[in-house]
């Protein structure tokens, strides 16, 4: 896009990376420097923050002997959706990224693209020994020794596997960490 | 037909489809299948080469995570090998165990494809349903060997302990429970007509491509083919027991899905058969600390398929090498026989039909 004199037919053919950088540039700059942006954040804050820690949704990306926990905590006995946590399947409807089990190179790159694909506010989550060290795969020559190596990582999980209560708990410990960061719309990290 | 441009799409690495790890890429000529090409290794660990550092007994936790789904028979594949090459001879006690835990493994794992095939062609019910049932046996696993998913409970020379005071009764009543279940399920999903439509006639494998291709398990025996490890060449206790081979012969994913379905019925009967015959006596032998020079080789009737695994000793503490044959490595390769022909959202319900594990599968 020419960035002196766009047309309207140009406005329209948006990318995606020219929509981000444009409503970077006419809402996040305007709304943070101008009074009427510390104003919205002030009365909306924490009725986002609400919204926030009790919607979180995890990607649906199982790796290995974990995923079946994770999928585990989603079904009757443990009932994670009554913490309002739903599986979705896209990287763009999703706050939490769960790595449950070891990274080979092979997809260490797809997994740093699936984290970039996540809109801002975003966590992660390394559940299992795998995830967090290489576990009992630590002398392989294709495990990549922990997921923080390449992502950073908000919450670990140990147990090989981990248990789904485990699960449930970070997903509750991460719920209070968000309330207690205090982030709003615009504030935050 | 009317042909349009052809194109590839990628269904994975992170795709609802895979259940794992791995891409599946289809060319697609409209909405026509007309190539299929899997590609795999996400998750290669490089378990063979790992087994060569550890000692023996070291071996077993990692060949649990071989395949999550069913955990037990890998580690008891792994134990049978190298019994094969110590030249062990397992008791009668721990042979019986043995099967029990075995046809447990089997029904939590086709509880647990039953769960998620019914996600996969959404039936929320079923999901519910299966992994609510799944964790019957699941329970009883973890009351015997402590942990959910990787038991670590088969040893070189038997099991590790035997089974708690109150176990076997525990089991029998679950059996009950998961039989009165099962015709639930088979109502819930034989009932349901979008279940039919998307699995009858759907991904129909001929019983030569599978025979060539090396299909086994529940994809071969639902294309006609009646070969069953456990029957013919019987392993453990199973020459005493009393089954069917199910099988069916219409090569399609509803037969593959009833396949599953009868099979944890006989499962159900063995471990019922299993419970009443077990002889007392010790559960384990003491397996010695080095394996002697030579080769060992075992093949079992693994949930997925037939797993097979070769061993070399040199005559030290650790294996020389350690192959492992994974049936669905084999199912997977012959995706472009299952495909071809047929519409891209039978993708879903084909790929699914197959139980799919990437564990075993990428070692």
């Amino acid at each position: 896009m020419s960035k002196d004199k766009p047309s309207l037919g140009q406005v329209m053919m948006f990318r995606s990376k020219d929509f981000i950088e444009w409503s970077d540039e006419a809402l996040a700059v305007v709304l943070k420097r101008s009074p009427v942006g510390g104003a919205l954040d002030l009365v909306l804050k924490d009725f986002f923050n609400w919204a926030t820690r009790n919607s979180l949704y995890p990607l649906h990306f199982g790796i290995m002997c974990c995923a079946l926990e994770m999928a585990v905590a989603s079904a009757p006995r443990f009932d994670a959706q009554r913490m309002g946590v739903i599986y979705r399947s896209t990287p763009r409807q999703c706050d939490i990224l769960l790595v449950n089990g070891p990274v080979s190179k092979k997809l260490k790159p797809a997994l740093r693209r699936l984290y970039d694909q996540m809109p801002a506010p975003k966590w992660v989550i390394a559940m299992g020994e795998c995830a967090i060290s290489g576990g009992p795969f630590y002398d392989s020559y294709n495990v990549v020794k922990g997921v923080d190596q390449f992502i950073p990582v908000d919450i670990y999980i140990p147990g090989c596997p981990a248990r789904p209560e485990a699960l449930i708990d970070a997903f509750l410990k991460l719920q209070k960490q968000i309330k207690e960061e205090k982030r709003g719309l615009l504030t935050g990290k | 037909m009317t042909r349009t441009a052809e194109m590839w799409i990628n269904m994975g690495p992170q795709h609802p489809m895979t259940h794992g790890l791995w891409n599946l890429r289809v060319k697609v000529d409209g909405e026509t299948i007309v190539d299929a090409e899997p590609e795999v290794g996400y998750l290669h660990r490089g378990i063979e080469k790992i087994c060569e550092n550890r000692t023996y007994p070291q071996v077993i936790p990692i060949t649990d995570r071989l395949c999550y789904g069913s955990s037990m028979s890998w580690s008891h594949l792994y134990c049978r090998t190298i019994e094969d090459l110590m030249g062990l001879e397992v008791p009668e006690r721990a042979q019986y165990i043995r099967v029990v835990v075995l046809e447990m493994q089997r029904l939590a794992s086709h509880l647990m494809w039953l769960a998620a095939y019914a996600v996969d062609l959404g039936m929320m019910a079923g999901f519910i349903y299966s992994m609510r049932d799944r964790e019957v046996f699941v329970d009883l696993l973890q009351n015997l060997s402590g942990s959910r998913l990787t038991y670590n409970y088969p040893r070189i020379g038997g099991v590790a302990h035997d089974i708690p005071p109150g176990w076997d009764k525990e089991a029998l009543r679950a059996c009950d429970y998961t039989e009165q279940r099962l015709r639930e399920y088979e109502d819930l999903y034989e009932g349901s007509k979008i279940f039919m439509m998307r699995n009858e006639g759907v991904g129909i494998l001929r019983r030569d491509d599978a025979m060539n291709l090396g299909v086994t398990g529940p994809p071969m025996r639902a294309s006609g083919a009646k070969y069953d490890l456990r029957k013919d060449r019987p392993y453990e206790a199973y020459a005493d027991m009393d089954f069917e081979v199910c099988s069916r012969t219409e090569g399609d994913c509803f037969a593959r899905y009833r396949v599953r379905m009868d099979e944890m019925w006989e499962s159900c009967r063995i471990i019922r058969q299993a419970i009443q015959n077990m002889p007392k006596g010790k559960w384990r032998v003491v397996a010695p600390r080095n394996a002697p020079e030579g080769t060992g080789m075992a093949r079992v009737e693994d949930p997925r398929g037939e797993g097979m695994m070769y061993a070399v000793g040199d005559g030290s503490d650790r294996p020389y090498r350690l192959k492992i044959r994974s049936p669905i490595f084999v199912t997977v390769s012959a995706a472009p026989k299952f495909l071809v022909g047929y519409k891209i959202a039978d993708v879903v319900a084909i790929m699914g039909g197959l139980d799919m594990c990437i564990g075993e599968n990428d070692r």
